[in-house]
């Protein structure tokens, strides 16, 4: 599903080099959900932008449903993004001018569903969070959480394989938080595969394999949490590679 | 993302600050009402000369007679002879001789215009005489002295009298009416009403001068009037062996030359509302930059959601062109409603054409859409990253 070969993020800053990721190798496999944990500045976002094709790496390959992102176009990209990743960010990032509905019908709007049909599947996502009876109201009416939901409706919309989580539980208290990490194991479950990006051991806890970066490598994987034929396999008997040790 | 949607988007974003989306069209309400204002005034000083013109008769054509060295005029048996040698082409003449002239009636007495004619002339021009009759033969030939006049003079002199059978002075001799024209021009001073038609035999003794300067002809057929001047033009040039001597012009080459001046002077003052347009144009690109820079979160949260580059220009674009159209629209129809205000006042007649009414409005869709090109450019080629993070 996902993989990652020897990839490497080099940002210049006038003479000097920064390696946000360096030399990541990493197999994300269909229905896993995996937390990469990390302190601030260690790579996460890097590797999450890379994984969601907001960015492309300097070095090494990345490829997403077996296909080579690294020499897609712009363009391109922009559809991977539609068709294939649905993103929760931290901030929600909902567009304030456009109401509940309309927030959740915008990647189906980039997918070209005529309007009837995108208000169908809308409401549909909308329902599944279960925050449909605010549909019409703005994002600044509603609670950090229910912001949140409205946010992982519209990732939802697009019926995309992979959920990408961007610290989805850093702006809510922990009751909310809770809910939201319910809903996402949920998904998992219902067979999307979920990435979640956090500094919060707590949260990476609700993932059945964890990955910790530090400046930019990875230094340890709690392993693969599903087989490659697809199956399940339960808690601590997962493949473990390296050590489990945080 | 298809057109509909950018559009309904692009009309939330000005609702939603209506202030800046009325300053942002000021620039493009102005530019169009301004060249709405001096086009309708154009169209409308030009229509009211070509009508004055058309009047005239277009198939009138004016003799000048300067004269050259001791040979000042044509007379009127040459002019006689010359319209029954080519009576294929030309059909009737009238001398015309003009003279500003005082009027009196018992007490009363007005300022005008007499003009010496002959018997021809009310036919050439299509001049009406509902009560009396006009100038005749006769008159001509035994320097009557008999008038026609306006209904300007007719109610300044006469009150609700019938003038005609009356006698009034003019420069002091007295001449009787011997009829009253058709009102032309709402009966007021110095229109086509406040006129005087009298013999050109008797004009000549007013005048003290009896060569006769200028002469009226008309042709025989509108699609010939070049041939009949051509005609006009070489009998002038065996009597004064000069082409400065003599002016031949038509009505309709006056009508062309009266049409294109209007239009090049109404090229030049659109222009210069122009300009205007393109500083609203200025104004909408400054303010798409603006809006572009505080909606780059917004851009960088639908990039992360699959839209294009085309996507994102196509809706900056629309939302400029939604703006300066809707400045457009705002300035068609306040422009319409100044031209006509402005007629009021500086009693003009306006005309405001749906040609300019089209342009104008494409132009303003067009300037959006250029000015709004160069910001859209900008967020579509926003770094999806960058763009997220922005605060």
């Amino acid at each position: 599903m996902i993989r990652l070969e020897e990839v490497s993020k080099i940002y210049r800053m006038g003479e000097n080099e920064v390696r946000a990721i360096d030399g990541i190798t990493l197999e994300i496999r269909e229905k896993e959900m995996a937390a990469i944990i990390g302190q601030s500045g260690s790579g996460k976002s890097t590797c999450m932008n890379i994984i969601g094709c907001l960015d492309v790496p300097t070095d090494g390959k990345y490829y997403l449903q077996g296909r080579d992102i690294g020499c897609l176009k712009d363009d391109e990209l922009a559809e991977i993004r539609n068709k294939t990743l649905g993103f929760i960010f931290q901030q929600y990032n909902l567009i304030p001018k456009l109401n509940v509905l309309e927030n959740v019908e915008l990647p189906l709007v980039y997918q070209g569903v005529p309007e009837k049909q995108r208000i169908e599947i809308a409401m549909d996502a909308l329902k599944r969070v279960g925050i449909e009876e605010k549909r019409n109201n703005v994002p600044s009416q509603l609670s950090g959480g229910q912001q949140q939901r409205v946010a992982i409706a519209r990732a939802l919309a697009g019926s995309p394989p992979v959920i990408l989580a961007d610290e989805p539980t850093g702006a809510l208290d922990t009751k909310t938080g809770r809910e939201v990490l319910d809903f996402l194991q949920k998904l998992n479950e219902e067979g999307n595969t979920v990435i979640l990006i956090t500094h919060d051991m707590g949260v990476a806890e609700r993932a059945k394999r964890i990955i910790r970066i530090s400046d930019g490598k990875i230094v340890s994987d709690s392993g693969h949490s599903v087989s490659v034929s697809g199956e399940r396999k339960s808690g601590y008997e997962a493949e473990r590679k390296g050590s489990y040790e945080f | 993302m298809n057109f509909k949607q950018s559009f309904k988007l692009a009309v939330k974003s000005l609702k939603s600050s209506k202030m800046r989306a009325f300053l942002t069209m000021l620039g493009i309400i102005i530019g169009v009402a301004s060249v709405i204002i001096l086009v309708s005034l154009m169209n409308g000083l030009s229509n009211e000369m070509t009508s004055r013109f058309e009047d005239m008769g277009t198939n009138t054509i004016t003799v000048n007679v300067m004269g050259r060295g001791t040979n000042r005029s044509l007379s009127v048996q040459d002019m006689e002879k010359l319209i029954e040698e080519n009576s294929a082409y030309l059909e009737q003449y009238s001398p015309r001789i003009n003279a500003s002239v005082t009027v009196k009636y018992e007490t009363t007495s007005v300022d005008t215009t007499a003009n010496g004619v002959n018997e021809n002339y009310d036919k050439m021009q299509n001049i009406a005489v509902p009560e009396g009759r006009f100038v005749q033969f006769i008159d001509c030939e035994r320097r009557q002295k008999v008038c026609v006049i306006g209904t300007y003079l007719a109610q300044k002199l006469f009150g609700g009298m019938n003038p005609v059978g009356e006698h009034l002075k003019i420069n002091g001799s007295a001449y009787t009416v011997v009829g009253v024209l058709e009102e032309k021009a709402d009966s007021e001073e110095s229109s086509a009403d406040d006129i005087i038609y009298i013999p050109y035999t008797t004009a000549t003794r007013l005048t003290g001068n009896a060569s006769i300067g200028s002469y009226y002809i008309t042709a025989a057929d509108t699609d010939e009037i070049e041939t009949a001047v051509a005609i006009i033009k070489s009998k002038l040039y065996s009597v004064f062996g000069d082409e400065d001597a003599y002016r031949v012009t038509s009505m309709s080459e006056m009508i062309d030359m009266v049409d294109e001046m209007t239009g090049s002077i109404a090229l030049v003052l659109v222009g210069i509302a122009g300009i205007s347009l393109v500083v609203g144009g200025i104004g909408i690109m400054n303010i798409m930059l603006v809006s572009v820079t505080e909606r780059t979160r917004e851009i960088g949260i639908r990039k992360s959601l699959g839209a294009k580059r085309k996507d994102i220009m196509r809706q900056f674009i629309i939302e400029a062109a939604t703006t300066s159209s809707a400045g457009g629209v705002v300035g068609i129809i306040f422009g319409i409603a100044a031209a006509y205000v402005a007629g009021i006042l500086m009693d003009m007649s306006v005309a405001p054409s749906w040609n300019a009414v089209l342009i104008a409005f494409s132009v303003s869709v067009a300037i959006g859409m250029i000015f709004g090109y160069f910001p859209a450019n900008k967020a579509a080629k926003m770094n999806p990253i960058d763009a997220l993070r922005y605060d």
